[in-house]
């Protein structure tokens, strides 16, 4: 088989690909020159966008160029504008926009620029996970550069073309990923998830239009606007045109983060990118796309890995973070912290996510623990049919139903087995680390 | 786990809290936003690192008043968010990763190890104020996992003996 082409990552290998003098040299800011030297219009671009099929890349797969499109036509809405950058990556087993930002600062930079252009956002927010320290700083130097070479701020490229770039900083909840938590967060807010409608594209950072992107979205947006609409769609499927990142870790031999085209199988992902399960051992489970997305059986490793090849499956592509759990492993304990995380994260609005994720949290852990009954399995099931979908302010409610839905459906015999046998059957085999024989 | 209860000490209350370098720091971040308060969340961050790895009710009192807010509006903000802490800390953070991707590759081994070598308990801090330890909910390290951030900065593909070699030395 040939190598897919790539272009995501292809700085990302070129060393001091993060200052401004390399990145310039292998291209950065080719787009946005293109688009100010031939004169497109705002709806050019958008247009330009939507023909390449563009998906979003922060969880939901929704059309970057559609979402776009929301804002409100300029002459009839002269309210100041706002593009919010979704860099609070949070989603276990996700850690693509990391690479993105630490070894390709001025990628994003471009396709914040080009993002601006298209809405007539003259302030764009960067939303940085406070953790990611590294991250922040080298986009923060990225901009720095950017706005000393005149691309950043007034009459960019010496037209009238304006983009002021902030950095923030988040503190560490990962509801603020959520994107009307995360505006509530910028205005200096607890991070809790407006109602919606209204829309952020009516009502969204102080009262203003806004859009929030995530940041391998934007990523995309410079190539194709290089490289042309046409170009992208040669890539990856009709409906989910283009490479994706897709971060594979858990028990295997190679985790990494591997760019790739949507639609590529997982097994093919986990074989020829990841070097397979470690140890020589077999699949027992995995997370098509963080934790959200809800368990699958080894048996569904032959997936392709794209929005609605995983949707048809009852899955999700999500945030492609793919997490595998070997043979030895424990799906119980597995669902213990992942239950835990959203127990944590939940902002407490509403009372279905606060004592939803609480009750999940506590039935998982005891079964785990080997106190389960007979009849948690079903509360299991009838709890997270009480949370979602649609039952709360935002979607994290769901993202905590969504893997107790799916580990009851093919996992049942593991957590009955657990309840049958008060206690965990592969006790110990879990806590098995790579360094802990050395 | 349950996290360990720690005490506020006094204050004193006829010192400004802030310094006049914090204050023109703010002056100017005040300055990205349509609204002062927008500022608010990395003003805190800022606190945070300069005065003391804590913030302090003085502190909160001294921003309310810097961002024309309420202090209980301040510290409703500041206890949302697992990063800023109402305080004070051992030196030295240690922040375990303890998320599924880690858990899988030996977080649990590497959480133990660090309270063993640091002598505190999670969400407390070691008896000699060297140390801090907590656990924190994925970092985005997952294919590097297991790891743990020491004062903000990524350990990664950690083993059980590496917690020593990294931690001992530290004052």
């Amino acid at each position: 088989m040939s190598e897919p082409a790539t272009y995501l990552l292809e700085r990302s290998r070129i060393e001091s690909a993060h200052t401004m003098e390399v990145a310039r040299k292998h291209g950065a800011y080719r787009g946005i020159e293109k688009v100010l030297r031939e004169g497109w219009t705002p709806e050019q671009l958008i247009e330009e966008v939507k023909d390449s099929g563009l998906r979003g890349r922060g969880g939901a797969g929704f059309p970057t160029g559609l979402k776009w499109s929301f804002m409100p036509n300029r002459a009839k809405d002269p309210r100041k504008r706002y593009l919010a950058v979704n860099a609070d990556e949070s989603e276990p087993g996700t850690c693509k926009d990391r690479i993105l930002m630490e070894c390709d600062p001025h990628g994003l930079i471009e396709g914040i620029l080009l993002a601006a252009y298209a809405m007539g956002t003259e302030v764009a927010y960067v939303y940085v996970r406070g953790e990611y320290r590294l991250p922040y700083q080298r986009l923060s130097n990225a901009v720095d550069e950017a706005r000393a070479a005149g691309l950043v701020g007034q009459g960019i490229g010496g037209t009238d073309f304006a983009c002021e770039i902030w950095m923030h900083k988040g503190a560490g909840a990962y509801i603020c990923g959520e994107e009307t938590g995360l505006m509530e967060s910028l205005e200096g807010k607890r991070g809790h998830p407006r109602p919606k409608p209204p829309f952020p594209a009516g009502l969204g950072l102080w009262g203003q239009p806004t859009t929030v992107n995530n940041v391998e979205s934007l990523f995309n947006v410079p190539f194709i606007v290089d490289r042309g609409a046409h170009w992208f769609r040669t890539m990856g499927t009709e409906k989910s045109p283009g490479n994706i990142l897709v971060g594979v870790s858990g028990h295997i031999e190679k985790p990494g983060v591997f760019e790739v085209p949507l639609g590529m199988s997982a097994k093919q992902i986990l074989e020829e990118y990841a070097g397979g399960i470690w140890k020589g051992r077999a699949l027992k489970a995995w997370f098509p796309g963080g934790s959200s997305t809800g368990l699958l059986p080894a048996s569904m490793i032959d997936l392709p890995m794209d929005h609605d090849s995983l949707k048809e499956a009852g899955s999700m592509l999500g945030t492609a973070s793919m997490i595998m759990l070997d043979e030895t492993a424990c799906v119980v304990r597995a669902m213990e912290v992942i239950a835990r995380f959203y127990d944590h994260e939940s902002c407490g609005q509403c009372s279905q996510c606060r004592e939803g994720t609480e009750w999940l949290h506590q039935i998982f852990g005891r079964i785990e623990a080997g106190n389960g009954r007979q009849e948690d399995i079903e509360l299991l099931s009838s709890l997270a049919s009480g949370m979602a979908p649609g039952k709360t302010i935002c979607a994290l409610a769901d993202a905590a139903a969504i893997p107790t839905h799916a580990v009851v459906r093919h996992f049942r015999t593991d957590l009955e087995e657990h309840v049958r046998l008060g206690g965990c059957p592969s006790a110990g085999a879990t806590q098995e680390t790579v360094g802990a024989a050395g | 786990m349950d996290e360990v209860q720690e005490q506020v000490p006094e204050q004193d209350e006829h010192k400004d809290a802030l310094t006049a370098d914090l204050r023109a720091e703010f002056d100017e971040l005040v300055g990205h936003y349509p609204e002062r308060r927008a500022a608010l969340i990395p003003a805190l961050h800022r606190c945070q690192e300069e005065l003391g790895g804590w913030l302090s009710p003085d502190v909160l009192e001294a921003c309310a008043g810097y961002f024309g807010m309420e202090p209980v509006e301040v510290f409703g903000v500041a206890s949302f968010y697992p990063m800023f802490y109402l305080y004070p800390r051992g030196r030295h953070e240690i922040g375990v990763c303890h998320n599924v991707s880690c858990d899988l590759r030996g977080a649990r081994e590497i959480l133990a190890r660090v309270c063993e070598v640091t002598g505190a308990q999670v969400g407390g801090s070691s008896e000699d104020g060297r140390f801090a330890v907590k656990t924190v909910e994925c970092q985005g390290a997952c294919t590097a996992a297991p790891m743990f951030a020491l004062d903000g900065a990524y350990h990664e593909n950690l083993e059980v003996a590496d917690v020593e070699r990294i931690l001992g030395g530290l004052q």
